[in-house]
Parts: structure tokens; sequence; C-alpha cells
């Protein structure tokens, strides 16, 4: 019975509060992403994948480091190690549990820095125009025009291999197409009247571009960064294979591709299993990304 | 005293050769407490003149004087305390993610005013919403309701001058006899200065006192609403346009 | 006495959502002769719907119900989507609001009213030249070769609706319907469309069905008015009858605009009464 009033209560059409209408608007839009069964089913996925990170020690069944060399390419089924042990012994399914954690340092340092600085140079040169609309999307150009991975290799050669500068690398590269969203978006934005009706109340560039224009562009970067997640962990991926990301011992997932790919014929398990769990987690991303763009999508209505 | 006064106001857009000229030596006067309506088709300019004093409009030149003052290419805050404006559509006119309590106190915010809540709640009573309508959002609204909270908004920094376009041409017939109403009340109630916009001149002899009429961006005749109302028009153009109205 | 050329009977059009199920359009029933019937009504009154679920627009989730909507004796429910699509634009043809919208903007306007020509007849590509300058010159647009060779965004609002309606009117269709078409032009330019379908109309003896909020635009230009409130028929007047209205909630819309002839200091409000949305619907068919 109290769950039917707080249901009725979230769904109201006249709230009395300010936090009411939030938490009703919230709940509406959650409403709408759970009817989206494929993205839900992404939803679940990647909360599986934070709490496989988050409970790593009590699930994985063996330390990743422990190598067993008697044990060697142990097969799929073999008793102790379901998913078989890598060239030196390591239970791969240890390493794959342990590994989700580099993964989602991964996604979550990109995510962070990538979106943020585009939403911050979009905005801006969207709305101030002249110059420095001119000047913004010339860096952008610039950076954009960076291969990834040859700006990987010129870090890692500058600052020595490692998780951080990978990500440093990757989020460098991974920040103009954001940036570019933002501001066609600030542009869409700035001609229309409720943008005017603020100017008139004396309102400065700072409290617009704020408080006006970054609440309606954050829904179409939010999507755009849960779609380009696959892309990001597979460039983490790339990294490793080239071995330019996580450094041996580390269980990240591109590098065990990389040791793998020697076994491949005979021992196929060895790279395959840490290619499905990429595979996985980035089609997790896609469903989410896709579902996130029907409940956000601002042009889609209200 | 005049409220406002325009002087071979000349409004365009863009530059050299794509060189648009919205409004052509635009001259008229506006007395304090008028009603002023500006009739045209589209494209005539009417709502370009609106947007020049508001300051919406970036190139322009002549003269726009109000209260005594000149307007100058900057307008000073305090410029927004007198003059304020109401848009034509209320689907555009509102923030999507703003809800009406914050539409009204950021505005209220922005002029300076301390006891926000006081007035917010004035201010819906004032425009015919009620408490139930302050934490929705727009999409929560009908266009009618929108409108009130749009005009809410130009009066929340108590304004003299009102300048409306177009306010109830997106709107339901029997919505639109509300917002006109409304728009009477408060115009007496608070002695405010209108200059109204509009492509249909029943409306606009409903609200205004005198009304000049456009055409490609410049004034052809400025006449009495009586004139208006006996089809009394001078100029061929704005014998036309009644012609076609009734 | 006037051949009934479609018949509508006991139309529902309904919407399910989260909230539950909104009815649109609530078991109305007309019927359209050799004539020009207006259908006026305000948002969510259920006007356009009912245009829209007379040529089966209306796309899942949306229902359409009706016992029958016959054109000619035949009943257009029973058909299947593909029995529908002879009968689109080829037998009831429908003209909209802003012809920006319903015009392809990256072809010329001669390339669509050719192509439009061409999917109902069979017939050269010179032919089809020819019998588009013919319909251009129909609705009054005279240098119809500079016409043919224009893009949509070269065209004024009036000339666009006028292309639409060369368009529409191309197929030879029974019925015409004009959801607000003149809604988005100047006042000067929509007597000159309505005047233009006006005539086509009558020279083709087609029916049309006028929908739109405008009621006195309404009561100019038809010759019968179907009044709708809440997806009901609330009442139905000969066009020149309109001040004899009887139904309280025509009179409020008839009262509630400013007129220039008969000024006052304020406009009367429409009250509306609940029973209105409640009452049935009055039947149109003759």
């Amino acid at each position: 019975m109290a769950d039917q009033t707080l249901r009725q209560w979230l769904l109201t059409d006249t709230p009395t509060s300010r936090r009411h209408a939030k938490l009703s608007a919230i709940y509406q839009g959650w409403l709408s992403f759970r009817s989206n069964t494929m993205a839900m089913i992404g939803l679940w996925i990647l909360l599986a994948l934070v709490g496989i990170a988050a409970f790593a020690p009590i699930l994985s069944p063996h330390d990743p480091f422990v190598q067993d060399l008697g044990n060697r390419l142990a097969p799929l089924g073999t008793e102790s190690h379901i998913l078989g042990t890598d060239s030196l012994g390591r239970d791969i399914l240890s390493r794959l549990i342990y590994g989700s954690r580099i993964t989602l340092y991964i996604v979550a340092l990109v995510a962070l820095i990538a979106p943020v600085v585009g939403l911050l140079v979009g905005t801006v040169s969207g709305y101030v125009g002249g110059w420095v609309d001119v000047v913004l999307m010339r860096i952008t150009d610039i950076f954009l025009a960076f291969p990834r991975l040859v700006l990987a290799l010129a870090f890692v050669a500058a600052l020595g291999a490692g998780i951080e500068n990978a990500v440093l690398a990757i989020s460098l590269t991974a920040w103009p197409p954001y940036a570019r969203i933002a501001r066609a978006e600030t542009l869409t934005i700035r001609a229309a009247d409720y943008i005017s009706a603020i100017q008139l109340q004396g309102a400065g560039a700072m409290r617009i571009i704020t408080r006006h224009i970054w609440p309606l562009c954050v829904s179409s970067l939010i999507v755009r960064v849960t779609l380009d997640m696959a892309g990001i962990i597979l460039a983490a991926a790339g990294l490793g294979f080239l071995g330019l990301g996580a450094q041996p011992p580390s269980p990240e997932w591109g590098a065990m591709i990389s040791e793998g790919r020697r076994f491949i014929l005979d021992h196929w398990w060895v790279a395959t299993m840490p290619g499905l769990a990429i595979f996985t987690v980035s089609l997790a991303f896609n469903l989410l990304g896709d579902g996130l763009r029907d409940v956000l999508d601002p042009k889609g209505g209200e | 005293m005049s409220m406002l006064d325009i002087d071979a106001l000349n409004v365009w857009f863009g530059s050299g050769r794509d060189r648009v000229d919205a409004v052509r030596a635009a001259t008229f006067s506006v007395a304090k407490g008028e009603s002023f309506g500006l009739v045209g088709e589209s494209g005539s300019g009417k709502s370009t003149i609106l947007r020049a004093i508001s300051g919406l409009a970036p190139h322009w030149s002549g003269q726009m004087v109000v209260e005594g003052t000149p307007l100058t290419k900057v307008r000073p805050k305090a410029f927004y305390k007198t003059v304020q404006m109401v848009f034509q559509d209320p689907y555009a006119s509102l923030h999507p993610r703003h809800s009406v309590d914050q539409v009204l106190g950021e505005t209220l915010h922005l002029h300076g005013f301390s006891d926000i809540d006081a007035r917010v709640v004035k201010l819906l009573d004032d425009v015919g919403l009620g408490q139930k309508f302050r934490f929705r959002y727009p999409h929560q609204l009908s266009g009618g309701q929108r409108q009130r909270v749009a005009i809410a908004r130009a009066l929340a920094p108590e304004p003299e001058l009102l300048l409306l376009d177009e306010p109830t041409s997106a709107l339901d017939v029997s919505v639109q006899a509300e917002i006109l109403n409304l728009l009477v009340d408060l115009r007496r109630d608070r002695g405010l200065t209108y200059v109204m916009v509009s492509h249909d001149l029943s409306v606009v002899g409903h609200m205004c006192e005198r009304l000049a009429v456009m055409k490609d961006g410049a004034i052809v005749e400025i006449m009495g609403v009586e004139t208006l109302r006996k089809m009394e028009a001078k100029h061929p153009y704005s014998q036309s346009l009644l012609a076609a109205s009734v | 006495m006037m051949d009934t050329l479609l018949d509508v009977e006991d139309l529902w059009v309904r919407f399910p959502s989260r909230q539950g199920v909104f009815d649109a359009v609530r078991g109305i029933s007309f019927t359209l002769g050799r004539e020009r019937l207006g259908i006026v009504g305000e948002s969510g009154s259920g006007k356009s719907m009912t245009g829209r679920a007379i040529l089966r627009l209306i796309r899942p989730p949306g229902i359409v119900e009706a016992k029958q909507i016959s054109l000619g004796g035949v009943d257009l429910m029973q058909k299947t989507e593909k029995e529908m699509r002879a009968v689109r634009g080829q037998r009831i043809s429908m003209v909209m609001q802003d012809p920006k919208f319903s015009l392809n903007p990256v072809m010329t306007i001669g390339d669509q009213i050719i192509e439009a020509y061409r999917q109902h007849n069979r017939a050269s590509k010179t032919e089809a030249y020819a019998k588009a300058l013919e319909m251009l010159e129909a609705v009054s647009i005279r240098d119809a070769d500079r016409v043919m060779r224009a893009y949509p965004h070269e065209m004024s609002g009036g000339m666009g609706q006028r292309i639409m309606i060369a368009m529409m009117l191309i197929p030879n269709p029974e019925i015409l319907i004009a959801d607000e078409p003149t809604s988005a032009l100047d006042v000067s330019v929509q007597r000159q469309v309505l005047d233009i379908m006006d005539k086509l109309v009558k020279d083709r003896g087609m029916g049309l069905i006028f929908i739109s909020h405008d009621l006195n635009l309404v009561a100019d230009f038809c010759d019968r008015v179907l009044i709708m409130y809440a997806g009901r028929i609330v009442e139905i007047c000969e066009a020149d009858k309109l001040n004899e209205a009887k139904h309280p909630y025509t009179r409020g819309l008839l009262n509630s605009l400013p007129r220039l002839d008969a000024p006052r200091d304020h406009l009367e409000v429409l009250k509306r009464d609940p029973a209105w949305a409640q009452a049935p619907s009055v039947s149109g068919r003759i």
C-alpha cells in the first residue's frame, strides 16, 4: 500500500517542492529506461563488471600473479581452472577478474577527462563565437588530427610506458569529438528564445553557459561517451597489445590477448577469453548508450 | 513624457553583399501608459524592431530613446529593469530543464531582489497561476500556462515598458482570450506601456490605442484604433491589409 | 440529392500510454458529399487525427476503430496496407499546413511533380513535364517553367502551398483533405490559396474536408461545419448559419474572438463544462 502511494507521489503532475520535482523527473526517466530491455541488459552487465571489480579478491579462485609452470596452457574445464591457464600457468579466470579493475580504471579516467574538456571547449566556443571560436576550433582540429596510437607512442617514448600514460594519450585524442558535438548543440540552443529571455534579464555569459547550455548538452554527451566506451576500451587494449599500456605482469585484458597471440592455433582460449570479455563490456556500453539516448534525447521531446 | 521614441531606425543583418535591411527608417513614439501596435505580414520587420529595442539585434543605426535616455550599443543593467519582452512561442521561451520556480527565481536573483520566495508566490498569483504550478517543468504545462509564466518572468523586475511579440498567435482561440484579458488587466493595474506586434488586426484593434502598419521594413502608416475600426486607412497597403482581414 | 463520397461511422482513435489509454477521437460519424465540409476545433479536439484516420495514416501504438469508413461504398477499414496505398493520393489526397515540411527540400519542384505524376500514370518524362506545367498553371502560377527548375526553399509560403495543392490533385482524387492549409500563410495570401482550392474542388466535383482552428475562416469558406471538442462532434451547422449556433462551446468560441466591429473591454472567456465532453457525439451523417 505504501509502495503504491510512493509511486503515485513520484508520478504526480503537481510537484510540491524542488526536490519533489527533481525526484519525479528522475523517476520518470528511469521508468522510460527500464522499458528498454536491451538497455537494461547493458546496465546489468556493467553493474556486474563493477561488482566483479569490487569483489575481485573474494571472487577470484586464484592469485592472478602466481605462476605454475608445470600447468601451462591448461585447456578450458581443467580442474580448478575453469578458463584454463596462460603461458606461465596463471589462472585465466582470476586474471580476467582482476583485469576488470584495470578496465574500469581506464574507462573512468577517460570518461572524466575527455567529455569534460570537450564540453568546456565546445560550449565556450559555440556561445562566444568570433575569434575565440576560431582559435578553439583550430586547436580542436590539431588534436583531432593526431592518430591515437602515434600519440601514445610519443608519450611512451617521453614518459615511459604505463597505464596512466596510456589513459592520458587516449583522453588527449578522445576529447575533440565531444567539443564538436557540444559546439553544434550550443549553436542551436543559442538561437532559442529562452536564451534571449535570460539575456534580457542581464545574465552574463558564464551563467548562461553553465546553467542554461550545459544542462542541455550533457545528455547528448553522456550518450556519446557510452557509445565511445567500446572504442576506448579497445584503444586501451590495443595499447596493451602493443606493450604500451599496462605492463606485465598486470592482468590487463589487451595485454593478455597479446601474450596469447603466439598460441592462438593450438591453445586458442588464452587469447579468446580476454577477447570475449572486452567484447561483452563493449557491447554492454553500446546497449546502455542506446537506451540512454532514448531517455535523454532532448530533440525526442521531453 | 514619452516612454519610447524611435527615430530613423535602421536594422540590418549580414554585411556587404549579404546585407538584409530588415527595418528601414522607422520613426514613431509611444506615450507613457499607451498601448501601441505594430502590424504587418511576415518579413515586414515588426518583430525586428522589438528585438532592436530590447538589445537583441546587433546592427542598428538611428535613435532609440527610452524614458528620455538614448540607447547605446550595450544595454546597462538598469535598462532591463525598465524594458522587458514576452516572446511569441510559449514552447520555445521557457528552458526545458528549468522549473517555473527556477525560471522566476533566477530572474529575481539577477535583478537583485532578496525576498525571492514571496515574490515568486505573488507573481504566480498575479498571472492567474496557482501555487500548484510552481515546481512544474515546461512540458507539464499547457501553451496558455507557459505564456503566463513568460509574462510573470517579464513582470518580475517590475518594468514599465513591455514588448509583446505576437504573444497569443501560437495559442488556441479560447486561451488567447484569457491571455489578452490578463494583459489588459495587468496594464491597467500597473500602468504599463505596451508595444505589441501582431499580424492579427482584430487582436491589435482590441488591445491597442494606436498602431503602425509595416511593409517590407518600412512604416507605411500610423493610425489610431478608431481609424482602424472604421476602415478609414489612408495608405493603399493598409487598406488592402484591412480588407483581407475582415 | 448529393451523392455520398465518404461515410464515416463511429470512428475512435486511441493512443495507449504509460498513464492509460488516451482517446483522441471518440465515436464520431459524418458523411461527405460533393461539398466543402469544415471540421473546426482547438488543439486536442481530435480534428487532425480524424483526417489522418480516414487515410489510415495513424501508426501503432495508435489504434483506429470504426464501424465503417466507406469510400464510394467500399469500407477502407477492411483494406490491407497495400490496398490503402492505392487509395492514398489516388482517391483521397491530403494537403498539410506547412509546405516547407511536405515538399522534399533536395529535389526541384519539377522533379517532384513529375515523380508524383508518373507514380499514378504511365507517362514518359516529356508527357509528365507537360502535365506538370498544366497543373501549375491551373493553380495560377505564372512562370511555371522557372518554378519547375526551382527548389522548395526558394518559394514563398503561398506558392509552396499552391504547388502542394497542384501535386495533390494530379492523380484526380475524389476527396481532398486539407489540414490547416492556410494557417502558416499571411492573410493576403490565404484568400488566394483558398480561392484556388475552391475553384479546383468545384470544377472536378470533389469533396473537400477542411480542418482548421479558425472558426470564421471555415464558416466563410465551407458549406457545412462540424465543431469538435474533446474528440466528439458537439455541433453541426450550415456555414452561413454559424451565428445562430446553439451549443455553448460554439457560442463561447465565437464570443471569445476579438472583433474590430464590436469592441469590448474584456473578451468573454470560455468556461468549459465537463458535460460537453461526456455528451455523445452529434452525428454528421446525412
